[in-house]
């Protein structure tokens, strides 16, 4: 029997791969190992719809295509240690799989505070399980919020708590303002003034230093000595790469898997990754590799990753040009959205407002050497809608190196 | 090759039409619009559609 490709990781980004795989001509075994007893589900509405107790998980499981019907998950089992010279990956269960091909899939699991202090009442929104757990604790009555982490999920968190009744949500972050680093200052303010007319306190400029209480957590102290009673904390506070399981191949795990401008990894052709998990050079743009977060990247890096790799493995090459997707992001908080196009964080020191005023809907632009790189939206669906105009002008663009 | 929307779970995000303009479009009244029956040389855009849609919303029913 031929060797298969086995893809570590059985969420969003591996189950695309997967079937892409299919689409792009491997009609060889896959296995997909997946840590989660879940199959694949869509996370966005985790820390939105699923919170507020308007979606079930039948709602959020993605419908595999027909073409993966007869692939392997391993489902509740993860990888623990890999051997790329030996095409060797070892799970937790003992069990050592011989593979033709490997895909990275692991993503990232949320970064934890170390502060001291108790753990229990403290939450993050990365799984299905952990929504659940935070919707129970979120929605009983009076209860005082504190989300440490004024990014996309603290964000979209604490609008989603204030929906639910909670007594009191207070946003805690050391920087300036929510969402400054993907928005630069002017939205970001505007960010802060809607969430603030809507109930959402900020504390900012500060950060935690420790938890209060024994057994479960009460209160939160802050670096400027104040205390924020809690019942109930959500730490937004970032994402670790799950790349232990890789350690020991001479492969560059700073943030996430370091790839080429094809998503192989480690100079091994048989070796691609894929998701959020990639640090991959954008071709579109200045071929610093990084990692990308958006919900969009699972996809696009699946596409490309997987013609790469049944190519390889056909004895062929894909052909394809370098990787170079336009980043897309949403988030969606409250009664407003944002909707953006482009690489906006490396426009941020030329932002102009191009439809509308920050008080209201408003289309924002972030410029490089007068270009415009990227937009972001702020408000109802029109916002986006000016918003979505951009982007085949975005999608024209040749690369800022050429 | 039978297209089903499920317009409870359409959020208006437009990534479709993007995909595949040949099918999706957003009427005046920026309501997603759609062929429901569109022609199989359209698959792999249809399919892309689905992908990408964020609600995950679009079913290809053979």
């Amino acid at each position: 029997m031929r060797a298969p490709i086995v893809v570590a990781g059985a969420s969003m980004a591996g189950l695309r791969t997967a079937e892409q795989l299919r689409a792009a001509g491997w009609d060889g075994p896959i296995i997909l190992i997946g840590d989660e007893s879940h199959m694949p589900y869509n996370r966005p509405p985790l820390s939105k719809e699923v919170l507020a107790g308007r979606a079930t998980f039948d709602s959020l499981a993605f419908r595999p295509r027909t073409a993966v019907a007869d692939v392997t998950w391993r489902l509740g089992t993860k990888a623990v240690r890999a051997d790329l010279d030996r095409h060797l990956v070892e799970l937790d269960d003992g069990e050592a799989l011989t593979y033709a091909g490997l895909v990275i899939a692991t993503g990232m699991r949320p970064r934890r505070l170390r502060c001291p202090g108790p753990t229990t009442g403290r939450h993050t929104v990365r799984t299905l399980d952990d929504a659940r757990g935070l919707r129970d604790a979120l929605t009983r009555p009076g209860v005082r919020v504190v989300v440490v982490g004024a990014g996309f999920i603290g964000c979209e968190v604490a609008a989603t708590a204030v929906a639910l009744g909670a007594a009191e949500v207070t946003v805690v972050d050391p920087l300036p303002l929510p969402m400054i680093g993907p928005l630069g200052e002017p939205l970001a303010r505007a960010l802060r003034d809607r969430h603030e007319q809507r109930g959402v306190r900020f504390a900012l400029g500060t950060g935690v230093t420790a938890f209060e209480g024994e057994d479960h957590v009460t209160g939160v102290i802050l670096a400027d000595g104040s205390v924020l009673a809690a019942d109930v904390v959500v730490e937004s506070v970032g994402s670790v790469a799950n790349t232990e399981w890789l350690d020991g191949n001479g492969l560059d795990l700073t943030d996430g898997v370091l790839t080429d401008e094809h998503l192989r990894v480690g100079c091994r052709p048989d070796v691609v990754a894929v998701g959020d998990i990639a640090r991959f050079p954008n071709a579109r743009y200045d071929g610093v590799p990084r990692r990308v977060e958006h919900w969009s990247i699972p996809t696009d890096t699946a596409k490309h990753a997987a013609r790469v790799l049944a190519a390889h493995l056909g004895g062929t090459e894909s052909g394809l040009a370098p990787f170079a997707p336009l980043p897309t992001f949403w988030s969606d908080q409250h009664d407003f959205r944002l909707q953006s196009f482009g690489a906006p964080a490396l426009g941020k020191d030329d932002i102009r407002v191009l439809e509308g005023d920050l008080d209201g809907d408003v289309l924002v632009g972030y410029h490089t050497d007068g270009r415009l790189v990227g937009v972001v939206a702020l408000g109802g669906t029109a916002a986006a809608a000016a918003a979505a105009r951009h982007r085949a002008e975005l999608l024209k663009q040749p690369a800022l190196t050429a | 090759m039978k297209v089903v929307v499920d317009m409870n779970k359409c959020q208006d995000h437009g990534q479709c039409v993007f995909a595949a303009p040949d099918v999706f479009s957003f009427d005046d009244a920026g309501r997603l619009a759609y062929v429901a029956d569109p022609d199989d040389a359209l698959r792999d855009e249809v399919e892309e559609a689905a992908d990408v849609c964020p609600l995950q919303a679009i079913r290809i029913e053979d």
